[in-house]
């Protein structure tokens, strides 16, 4: 492989990001994978399986953050933040400020023993598990993240917040065999050129517990069996808190209820866009709760069902032959009657409200532009659409973004399912390298 | 034959845009008397764009079954509004003379006296007899009025809301006055029964009352005379309600609440006081101030709230369907809760749930207390203050 001098910056290293960032390493270009997490992979590391084929979704990301990782035209850093952006006549003048990770992630073996030995053990709600599961304040998300090393989070980590981590100081630094640990590690920025800019900061989850644009009355926050979505994923991972087991505080549900289009297609939620991969990701759930919860009574709440990728309708049909049964009716509220929740909603086609018992209820909660976006177009000079998604400068062709070679990867522009952010990670390489190449081809000729 | 259209013509679908309903239910399944009631707001929204017999519509009486919670239009993913749309059938009915007998003669009263509990004006203050409550009648003017309500000020039971939050004013050297017998009803329930000309005359009336006085500041008794001021007579002044000034109050330490009230209490949200109004903290900011309370959390509280029923005209509405009243399922889940008394802070959520406690056979081991009754409880001496004769 040879380097050919040009040099990208890469946005966020979710799949889309990664896709992007190998592509164009791949074509000699010399990337900076810049992550704002503490690992690769984004929300698709939490995802247990993928539609429609149902692959398991860390089969087909681990090759690429593996990949990622050893790329030797790939410089990752994570725990960073793009935090400013000029315009120059190569390209961008990028500033980029690395927070501390605590860990040096060269001499980290993952071996685990300062999460082990951390005072707060078991105390700390898994950001990664989406609060689901207790961890430590030095924590790896999963077993095959990438770096495969620890990291400490500074807003939990007693040393780091109070100075002082009991009277014999951090156990952490004392149960590492390896000396990893660096609490005593400053934030330092970089500063560098960049000829393009590929944006892959993709998206949040919408919280149904928000304070603004939550929705109050289904429960979220308040009933430990209403989960969302992601959740359901981190419970049916291996890699989650109940080492895939599908269990809810402390039971096996054997009443399933998912409820579809929340958080989308609601303007008292401030999204009136569909979310687009809810109704292929709750197929999912269905199909999987019905597979691994015998005799499990399933039912899908639904307004529409948009099943319009390739073999998607056909994965509907396998989940609906599977046993899981979709009821017509947008969800309105969900409340506890002694030991069951209910879902009370309108069978549309009966024309009958109900209750629906349960004693699982996910929320298929939609997908909102990540926290950041807004910064991330005014540093680059991106234009936003009502939505708040970040928007190409012509709607007819979707990876050009900004002035300079600022291009668009995955659901940073809209809801995208995997397969989608793919094909756009992909989409935005080629751009970015055709206007490299470009750029390159007129300085020669000026 | 012509599709559903309001009382000057207007097509319903086109005026409350209703072909862009998803017919999504979410409107049907949050209604609270869904469960009982043939009403379904969803496809009432359906009809009204497809059927050619707008007739056929104004026909149906399920619409009276609507308790204008609110909760359709509320949650309404498209940002419909189809408790306006029952409304305006409810309209079409009045002009058509089908209306139910008793909820016609609450507006008869309404019209001739000024309330719809049939009861004469002269008779509109003597709840507050033995009580110094100012009145624009006896020259006691003030720049902040407090609107008693008809409830309040009618009704047997919710007098006693009346009388205590007199009281609570009294001990706190709350300046206010009160229209005395020229208060006329603020049309809350006449509008959300579909009487439109009648509200537009009380609207007149009040408005030219508080502005002749120079009114600044409004407080009401009622969550539904806060909501008639604040949304559907779109006082420019602030309107608030009794629930927020008391708490306010006590915020300034303007009212000793010391002796011990002992007792265990849910507070039972009502729809135009939190989900209508935003008012959650005030009322627990009340409870917090009394000594002795001990506030459990209904499951369905504050936004969650459960409609007790007794909105949108309801209280002169024959009951509706068989099974379980809303009241009822919300006193047999505070006597789960096993508390000693439900608090709520509205006439209408008062009168319901305290039928509610008779009918389940409740009556002797819970109590319905209205959130000023249960303050006023806490004042220095009752006994020794102006509500002594209500304690005889």
């Amino acid at each position: 492989m040879e380097d050919n001098a040009y040099t990208a910056l890469v946005v966020g290293a979710g799949i889309a990001g990664i896709q992007s960032a190998l592509d164009l390493a791949d074509a000699g270009v010399r990337v900076v994978l810049v992550e704002r997490g503490d690992c690769v992979g984004g929300n698709m590391a939490r995802l247990d399986k993928t539609f429609p084929t149902l692959d398991c979704s860390s089969c087909t990301l681990t090759p690429r953050t593996s990949e990622v990782a050893r790329h030797p035209h790939v410089r990752l850093l994570t725990r960073t933040d793009l935090v400013a952006a000029d315009p120059v006549p190569e390209g961008h003048r990028v500033r980029l400020r690395v927070r501390p990770r605590y860990v040096d992630p060269d001499a980290c073996v993952s071996c685990g023993r300062c999460a082990e030995a951390c005072r707060l053990a078991g105390r700390v709600p898994r950001t990664f598990d989406l609060g689901l599961g207790r961890g430590s304040a030095v924590d790896l998300p999963f077993p095959q993240a990438v770096p495969s090393a620890y990291a400490v989070d500074p807003d939990r980590c007693l040393h780091l917040t109070r100075g002082r981590c009991g009277r014999d100081g951090p156990r952490c630094v004392a149960a590492c065999e390896v000396g990893a640990i660096r609490l005593d590690e400053r934030p330092r920025e970089e500063t560098l050129t960049v000829g393009a800019v590929v944006v892959a900061t993709g998206y949040d989850p919408y919280r149904p517990d928000h304070p603004d644009t939550g929705r109050p009355e289904l429960g979220y926050g308040q009933y430990p069996e209403v989960i969302t979505n992601l959740q359901f994923e981190r419970l049916a991972s291996a890699s989650g808190p109940t080492g895939g087991q599908l269990r809810i505080a402390g039971r096996v549900p054997h009443r399933v209820a998912i409820l579809q289009c929340v958080g989308s297609r609601d303007r008292t939620t401030g999204a009136s866009y569909c979310s687009r991969v809810c109704c292929m990701a709750s197929a999912k759930h269905a199909l999987l709760a019905r597979e691994r919860l015998p005799g499990a009574r399933v039912t899908v709440l639904y307004m529409d069902l948009r099943c319009f990728g390739r073999g998607y309708e056909e994965f509907l049909e396998r989940a609906q032959r599977a046993g899981a049964v979709f009821r017509r009716g947008n969800p309105s509220e969900v409340y506890r009657r002694g030991d069951d929740l209910v879902v009370r909603f309108e069978d549309t086609l009966l024309g009958e409200a109900s209750e629906l018992p349960a004693d699982l209820v996910v929320l298929a909660a939609g997908l909102r532009p990540a926290a950041g976006t807004a910064a991330v177009a005014r540093l680059l000079g991106i234009g936003r659409g009502p939505d708040g998604f970040l928007a190409p400068a012509d709607p007819r062709d979707p990876a050009p973004a900004g002035p300079g070679g600022v291009f668009l990867a995955g659901a940073c522009a809209g809801p995208v399912d995997v397969p989608d952010a793919v094909a756009s990670g992909s989409a935005a390489a080629a751009a970015a390298l055709g206007h490299l190449v470009a750029s390159a081809g007129r300085e020669a000729a000026g | 034959m012509a599709r559903l259209a309001d009382i000057d013509g207007n097509p319903v679908a086109e005026r409350y845009e209703l072909t862009a309903c998803l017919q999504c239910g979410r409107c049907t399944g949050g209604c609270p008397v869904g469960l009982r009631s043939p009403l379904n707001s969803r496809r009432l929204l359906y009809e009204a764009v497809v059927r050619e017999d707008g007739d056929a519509l104004v026909a149906r009486d399920e619409v009276w079954d609507c308790t204008a919670c609110r909760t359709c239009s509320d949650r309404c993913p498209r940002e419909l509004d189809p408790a306006a749309v029952i409304r305006e059938i409810r309209t079409l009915k009045i002009e058509g003379g089908r209306i139910p007998t008793t909820a016609m003669d609450a507006l008869e009263s309404t019209l001739k006296h000024g309330n719809p509990w049939g009861r004469s004006r002269r008779r509109r203050t003597q709840w507050a007899e033995g009580l110094p409550v100012p009145s624009v009648e006896d020259g006691q003017e003030s720049d902040r009025l407090w609107f008693v309500g008809c409830t309040p000020a009618y009704d047997p039971r919710c007098q006693a809301m009346a009388r205590a939050l007199a009281r609570l004013f009294h001990a706190a050297g709350y300046a206010y006055t009160t229209l005395g017998t020229e208060e006329v009803c603020c049309g809350s329930e006449v509008l959300r029964l579909g009487e439109l000309g009648l509200f537009e005359e009380l609207l007149e009336t009040n408005r030219e009352a508080l502005q002749g006085l120079e009114i600044r500041e409004v407080v009401t008794t009622s969550p539904h005379c806060l909501t008639a001021f604040r949304t559907d007579y779109g006082l420019e002044i602030p309107v608030r309600h009794a629930s927020q000034a008391v708490a306010d109050l006590l915020d300034a330490g303007r009212l000793p609440l010391v002796r011990q009230a002992p007792l265990r209490v849910a507070f039972h949200d009502p729809c135009y006081l939190g989900r209508q109004s935003g008012v959650y903290d005030a009322p627990r900011r009340v409870l917090a101030a009394v000594p002795g309370v001990e506030l459990v959390e209904f499951d369905r509280c504050r936004e969650r709230s459960l409609c007790c029923e007794g909105g949108g005209g309801r209280m002169w509405l024959e009951g509706l369907g068989e099974g379980e009243r809303n009241a009822q399922r919300r006193v047999r889940d505070a006597a789960d809760l096993g508390v000693d008394a439900v608090v709520t802070a509205c006439p209408f959520c008062l009168l319901t749930l305290e039928d509610a406690r008779k009918t389940t056979g409740l009556e002797d081991t819970l109590e319905i207390v209205d959130l000023a009754e249960l303050a006023a409880r806490a004042l220095d001496d009752p006994a020794d203050g102006p509500g002594e004769e209500e304690r005889s």
